[in-house]
């Protein structure tokens, strides 16, 4: 299937746009260990937003992979993982900030690197939900494309190394319209002290169907309900 | 089985305290402390879970931030010696005492809309945390400044969502018991937000909401 539209994300980069209901975005690490954090938000109704804890709870994870589906605080479904090389995306551990950039990978500014200077998931997501009417008031967890992050049974919190190799493709389905923004900074707890740097590709690809037998509708009870949801919302519109 | 539970008792009075309320299984609270002031929760029966949000009072759009508090520490539960951040960074308040060890911040609060997923369509009437956040806000004189939006992943006091190791998030019984309690000390001026959870379909609260007690010392 050929893209409708692709883009490479450069290191510290950033991206926001709608997509259509049914479209596919698919990223792509060009390099190993790539990590983009991602917000979701209805594009009709920007109140309506990927919510972490409903999504996790519904579908008794902390991780996610093929078959999940990004549900929103209105209880219904935002997007579908129709595909997944890697089987484990982390939920939990937040976007970089410009405080934790400094402290980790020392003090960088345009005036003296120029566009090498190192980007915070922080400034990134602000600078995209304001284009878009929001503010850093709408920030909450994101999803950290790529990155996995393990807790053991005392609740401490690791982030798994090596776990992100180059060519490594997720694929979502987009249930509803949404406003997708991207940020393309390093996983807050990944420890290596040299600023990751790792182009990823996005790309859009047409519409699909959703057929009964879709695999993310039936991975769990719960997906089917959020669908049932999404479907009856599109219903009173149409 | 779980493990590293932190218990720290408090020396605070009750008699010492300047508030003193008892929120019902199903009711929400909506208080400012003052920089210094001690909030202390009391599960009174055990079991139940307070849906818990802060946000700085003199900047609204601030909100707790679960994520931030979690990476701080390098670690997804709350007790004695967590430190609550909002989004910003900035520091709402610490966790100064908690006789039941360990809270969850991952989550969140239930709503109508999530328990049209989780349980059936069918329980889309039952009353939930986030329909009695939107009427606290709705009732307090400071609520106008904020809205649905500023509703970020809670806490959840006396909660146990433990995450397993193979990435599965379970539901398990309360780790608190009757009586048990945590206490808050603010840091700024920081507005509390409390659903006391009336949620009937999980073992979150025992399948019987019961109610929790609020106290307020000065320092």
């Amino acid at each position: 299937m050929n893209a409708i539209w692709s883009e490479t994300m450069h290191p510290g980069g950033k991206w926001s746009g709608i997509v259509g209901r049914g479209k596919l975005i698919r990223l792509t690490a060009l390099e190993a260990g790539a990590n983009v954090s991602m917000l979701m938000y209805h594009a009709r109704d920007l109140s309506e937003r990927y919510n972490m804890p409903d999504t996790l709870k519904a579908q008794h994870t902390a991780h996610l992979t093929r078959g999940n589906v990004l549900m929103s605080d209105n209880g219904r479904a935002l997007a579908s993982i129709l595909h997944d090389d890697l089987g484990w995306h982390d939920p939990l551990g937040g976007y970089t900030t410009r405080a934790g950039t400094d402290s980790k990978y020392g003090v960088s500014c345009y005036q003296e690197s120029r566009n090498g200077w190192l980007r915070s998931g922080q400034e990134n997501l602000a600078v995209e939900l304001v284009r878009n009417g929001l503010g850093e008031r709408d920030i909450s967890p994101v999803v950290n494309w790529f990155s996995k992050v393990v807790c053991d049974e005392e609740g401490n919190m690791r982030f798994a190394d090596n776990h992100c190799a180059a060519g490594t493709t997720v694929t979502l389905r987009l249930e509803m319209d949404v406003l997708l923004i991207f940020s393309n900074t390093p996983h807050p707890l990944d420890p290596q002290g040299d600023y990751p740097s790792v182009p990823v590709k996005i790309e859009v690809l047409p519409a699909v169907q959703v057929d009964a037998g879709d695999y993310c509708v039936n991975f769990r009870p719960e997906n089917r309900r959020a669908f049932d949801n999404t479907w009856t919302y599109y219903a009173l519109q149409n | 089985m779980l493990k590293a539970f932190h218990r720290v008792e408090s020396t605070r009075k009750p008699e010492a305290a300047v508030y003193d309320q008892v929120i019902p299984a199903g009711e929400g609270w909506m208080y400012a402390l003052q920089p210094g002031q001690v909030l202390r929760i009391v599960d009174l029966e055990g079991n139940q879970a307070a849906d818990t949000l802060l946000y700085d009072a003199n900047n609204p759009e601030d909100h707790y931030s679960a994520v931030r508090t979690i990476n701080s520490q390098s670690n997804i539960y709350l007790t004695t010696g967590s430190t609550l951040l909002a989004e910003s960074g900035k520091e709402l308040a610490s966790i100064v005492a908690d006789t039941c060890g360990r809270h969850d911040t991952l989550g969140g609060s239930c709503s109508s809309q999530s328990n049209t997923i989780r349980y059936a369509h069918e329980k889309g009437h039952m009353h939930n945390c986030r329909d009695t956040f939107m009427l606290e806000l709705a009732k307090h004189p400071e609520g106008h400044r904020y809205a649905k939006r500023d509703l970020s992943p809670n806490i959840n006091f006396f909660m146990n969502v433990p995450v397993t190791p193979e990435g599965g998030l379970t539901f398990e019984d309360g780790v608190s018991g009757p009586g048990c309690y945590v206490e808050l000390q603010s840091s700024c001026h920081a507005m509390v937000l409390i659903s006391n959870c009336p949620q009937l379909n999980n073992p979150c609260n025992a399948y019987n909401p019961t109610p929790v007690h609020v106290l307020i010392w000065n320092e």
